[in-house]
């Protein structure tokens, strides 16, 4: 019997149903007015009452409207027909969408009932599977896509039947599954899942490992993040959170990207629709849209709506992971997500935590961290997800609930520091706060040492050691002045700005500055560590700029030109006749 | 709006705060209208049969037995041509003594545009000011508010930009403008010979608070209706958003509800993002543009207003009163359009960008100078030439008072390049610097 509910008060898009049977925490509602069916979500229950989030306006709705509970939680529909797809934050298509303007009330399927998959068996009858086994595949957008034995199927199962290699919909029976008690279970390509409860359908989690190349150098180089590893940028606006969020996005060498555009601007999301289209994956050639789903809850779409825009995103990723295939989840920004968290809390009279955050923030927000990572399935095959959320602190200012409980779950810390941002010392990370605990990972210096070469991660210290350097001598000068301090401090500064403005900064607009592959970044290292051992002589601090403008100037002509190009290799000469100039020995 | 003859009226109400009222009702949708002794109000709380009204006047004089009447809708406005050229109130009654307007009656705040419908935008606004068109490019479709003290000529800056930049509408909504404001606007519009395509929604501050607001979604569904019906490019002023949000904290107070940071309500940053998303491009042509101010207590970003608005906005505009030029100029530093680089070099010259940029680095050198020079150290001749180029680049680009073509801007830039720099110390892709360059 399905549970009803009658409204009996509305505050804003919380709304209070009275109800006549069994109701579940989180549990999806639809409430009738005017003609809309309204979806909404069950938050607190204290007796008869509910109190249920709306995940649209609420605008006319009466005391006395009847509401129909479902059974379910909020959950997503999976399966082959959702890459290169735009959805709202509980999975509508967008595309689908009639009209310029969203219109109340109107839900969209977020695949395609009529398009043909050709399917390909990987099990045979008579196997025994378990819940994630995969049955077989079919191809979407070059990617090899599993069907899976649903998700919540519990204990072994034998395969009765399963169909032969040929073309079906995502609703046709590819599978008849027996139970261990002889019942039979039809399954076809289309999964579900409650966005809110994490997939556990892999054999163990170990530490990630694998460098993720994203082709910013300050990240690649500096503070690198790892396949299945987790990152946050946080920054005051201005910063270029989203900057940096889009060219990892459309860098970064991974299967799936998913991005979750939560709570942040339109026209933000309208670059990425108009933008996405139009771009190459670097590293296969295909169109960039192909591997890449959006999920876009802009800030002006419905608030409940923008908390479940994560979870779905997330639950897509853990999808892509059981199929073996390497997930990059962004999500602009995590602040957003935490703030409709706030405004509910705020609207059912909680007692307020910090910065009127509910209390239970810092394990929500660990909660949703940990759903990322690097997995072994249960058939020794291994799926990934990345997740790097931008977080947007009150004032740019680091100390408040969001950013620090997000510091204590996520691994690598790009801070964006404003000073930097001012001075367009694009992208705008600092250095020497921002860090990858990845480094100190064994696992990780091993995969370095093999991929790379033995000496990066030590010539990766050495820069952050150096930057540091160059920060306490610019305060030095600036207390004694620039002759108060001996000529040797001017070259250590400068060679720090060296680093500064070669590695550091990246034009994330100039069409061969913005990507820098991994081993073009091992070049410029080297180049520039060794200008770093070089001794120059001076007798005047007055030539030591000079002499370093110069060079920094060469070294960004030299990033701005093709690698290798005889243009490179031009202002490569100049570098090396410069450097001769004033070389000691 | 009158009664009608089958409305029910309520003549019992059982609390009174200074923003709200509430009674004993049946058969009322949320976000419905209604009148208190003739007074109007919002319905927003409805728990079993108690309703909660938000007064928009205030509650003043209104006693527990007035008659109350409910509309059965939320808040309309009646759309048309005739709007062009007139002043309302924030319900969207003429105040300048005109005749009603007669058109197609629509709810203000309506839906969301779906973001898939959107065009990304493309068409530079033009308005003169160099701090704003090199430096923090303009672009149709953008929401970007002004961040300034008080004392500060905002309003001013903003009538510029609105005559100079070419659109096809101009509506200006007044959130607590002084009289002598609203004055100003309707002087400098009406000078100008542009009232055609002005039309104003204000709320001085001798209006109640809470009637506030209502004037951005006014405003902004008039500006819905020229932007889709007509396909119109339409320019929203918005002054002054502090103001809109105090009242947001009044009524929410009023309520009872948890204050979140700076006694805001903790829905501020959905309150705001309403408002300021309804900025888009339509694929058809039509536009809406939205320019507002923020006006900041001392220069303080970090409040909840300027905050919550920074990370909605495309950008900021900071004004600041420059002493060593006795102009106010737009901060470089702080300002920012976050859409510049879908015109600049595109629309523009193609040495826009790298030029802005190797500009403001310079103008920050000279800014480490004046530091150095402050704590009494000797300059260098490097420092002395930033000093002397931060002080040109002021008065020649970042004044407001300033008014050139972007080509005319690059040149001026590449002037002072020249003037006091070499090439290698100013840094720009050689490219450029071998076409540009004044020799």
């Amino acid at each position: 019997m399905v549970t009803k509910g009658t409204v009996s008060g509305v505050v804003a898009n919380m709304v209070t149903l009275a109800v006549d049977g069994p109701v579940s925490q989180g549990e999806i509602c639809y409430i009738e007015t005017g003609g809309d069916r309204l979806m909404a979500e069950v938050i607190k229950i204290i007796g008869e009452n509910v109190f249920v989030q709306v995940f649209e306006s609420t605008r006319g709705l009466r005391i006395g409207a009847k509401a129909d509970f479902t059974g379910h939680m909020l959950e997503v529909t999976l399966g082959p027909g959702m890459l290169s797809k735009n959805y709202d934050g509980l999975q509508n298509d967008l595309d689908k969408m009639t009209g310029v303007f969203l219109k109340r009330g109107q839900y969209t399927y977020p695949l395609d009932k009529e398009s043909k998959w050709h399917f390909i068996p990987l099990a045979k009858k008579g196997d025994q599977v378990i819940a994630s086994d995969w049955l077989g595949q079919v191809e979407e957008n070059f990617q090899p896509l599993k069907i899976m034995v649903p998700f919540q199927c519990e204990g072994t199962y034998t395969i009765k039947s399963l169909a032969k290699e040929g073309d079906y919909t995502i609703e046709d029976t590819i599978a008849v599954l027996t139970d261990k008690d002889g019942k039979d279970l039809e399954v076809n390509m289309i999964q579900k899942w409650p966005v809110k409860v994490a997939m556990t359908n892999y054999k163990n989690k170990p530490r990630p490992y694998k460098l993720l190349e994203t082709g910013v150098r300050v990240i690649d180089t500096l503070s690198p993040i790892v396949e299945g590893g987790t990152g946050f940028i946080p920054g005051a606006f201005g910063t270029g959170k989203t900057v940096l969020q889009h060219a990892i996005s459309k860098q970064a060498e991974a299967d799936i990207v998913i991005i979750a555009a939560c709570g942040e601007r339109a026209n933000e999301v309208v670059e990425i629709f108009t933008e996405f289209p139009e771009l190459v994956d670097p590293h296969t050639g295909r169109m960039l849209m192909e591997r890449t789903i959006i999920i876009a809850n802009t800030s002006n779409m419905p608030v409940a709506a923008r908390e479940a825009s994560v979870y779905t995103a997330m639950t897509m990723a853990e999808f892509y992971r059981s199929m073996g295939l390497k997930v990059l989840l962004m999500a602009d920004s995590t602040s957003r997500w935490a703030q409709a968290l706030r405004e509910m809390s705020n609207r059912m009279e909680e007692l307020p935590g910090p910065d009127a955050f509910p209390m239970d923030i810092s394990s929500i927000i660990s909660n949703f961290y940990g759903r990322a990572g690097s997995v072994s399935l249960n058939n020794d095959e291994t799926g990934a997800i990345t997740f790097i959320g931008t977080v947007s602190p009150a004032g740019g200012n680091l100390k408040e609930p969001v950013t620090e409980n997000t510091k204590k779950v996520a691994r690598c810390f790009y801070a964006l520091e404003q000073d930097r941002a001012d001075r367009k010392r694009y992208p705008a990370v600092n250095p020497i706060d921002s860090y990858s605990k990845y480094l100190e990972y064994p696992e990780f210096e091993e995969y370095i040492k093999e991929h790379i070469n033995g000496e990066w991660i030590n010539k990766v210290h050495e820069v952050k050691t150096r930057l540091l350097r160059g920060k306490e001598i610019a305060e030095q000068i600036n207390i004694l002045g620039d002759d108060g301090v001996p000529v040797e401090y001017h070259i250590t500064f400068w060679k720090s700005e060296l680093i500064d403005f070669v590695i550091l900064q990246q034009n994330a607009f100039d069409a061969i500055d913005a990507v820098t592959p991994l081993k073009r970044q091992e070049e410029i290292l080297n180049l520039i560590i060794d200008i770093c051992h070089t001794e120059f002589k001076f007798d005047d601090f007055l030539n030591v700029m000079d002499y370093f403008k110069k060079m920094i100037n060469i070294c960004q002509q030299m990033n701005y030109s093709e690698f290798g190009s005889d243009k490179y290799k031009d202002y490569k000469k100049q570098l090396e006749s410069l450097i001769s100039e004033r070389k000691v020995g | 709006m009158a009664t009608k003859a089958f409305q029910k009226i309520y003549t019992k109400i059982n609390q009174i705060t200074k923003a709200t009222c509430s009674l004993k009702a049946t058969g009322v949708g949320y976000d419905e209208l209604a009148t208190v002794n003739g007074k109007l109000a919002q319905v927003v709380k409805m728990v079993d049969d108690e309703v909660t009204l938000q007064v928009f006047e205030g509650t003043g004089g209104i006693p527990t037995n007035a008659e109350v009447v409910f509309l059965g809708q939320a808040p309309t406005l009646k759309v048309s041509e005739q709007l062009t050229g007139r002043f309302f109130n924030a319900f969207g009654k003429p105040i300048d003594g005109g005749p009603e307007i007669e058109g197609e009656e629509v709810e203000i705040g309506g839906p969301s545009v779906n973001p898939v419908r959107r065009k990304q935008p493309s068409e530079l606004i033009a308005t003169g000011i160099a701090g704003i068109d090199l430096n923090n490019t303009l672009v149709s479709g953008q929401k970007i508010p002004f961040f300034a003290d008080p004392d500060q000529p905002f309003n001013e800056v903003m009538a510029n930009v609105a005559l100079r930049a070419k659109t096809d509408k101009i509506i200006l909504g007044g959130m607590g403008m002084t009289n002598d404001d609203y004055l100003y606007f309707k002087n400098v519009f009406s000078n100008a010979g542009a009232l055609d395509r002005i039309i104003s929604f204000v709320n001085t501050t001798e209006n109640p608070p809470v009637e506030r607001l209502l004037i951005p979604d006014m405003a902004l569904t008039s500006a819905e209706y020229f932007a889709v019906e007509k396909n119109e490019k339409v320019l929203v002023l918005l002054t002054d958003m502090t103001s809109y949000a105090d009242s947001l904290a009044i009524v929410s107070n009023r309520m009872d509800q948890i204050p979140s940071k700076d006694s805001m309500p903790g829905s501020l940053y959905s309150d705001l993002a309403k408002i300021y998303e309804k900025a888009v491009q339509f694929p058809a042509g039509g536009s809406i543009t939205i320019i507002a101010v923020t006006t900041l207590s001392g220069g303080d970003i970090t409040n909840a207003v300027p905050d919550n608005t920074g990370y909605i906005t495309e950008g900021q505009l900071f004004l600041r009163r420059d002493s060593d030029i006795g102009k106010v100029i737009v901060d470089p530093f702080r300002s920012l359009s976050r859409l510049k680089q879908l015109v600049s070099g595109k629309k523009t010259r193609k040495d826009h960008p790298q030029v802005m940029n190797a500009a403001v680095r310079l103008y920050a050198d000279a800014a480490n100078a004046k530091t150095k020079m402050e704590n009494g150290f000797d300059l260098t001749n490097y420092d002395e030439r930033t000093l002397s180029f931060a002080k040109d680049y002021s008065n020649q680009l970042l004044a407001i008072d300033v008014n050139l073509n972007t080509t005319e801007m690059l040149d001026v830039t590449w002037g002072l390049f020249a003037k006091y720099f070499k090439v290698e110390e100013v840094n720009i892709k050689k490219e450029l610097s071998d076409e540009f360059w004044k020799k």
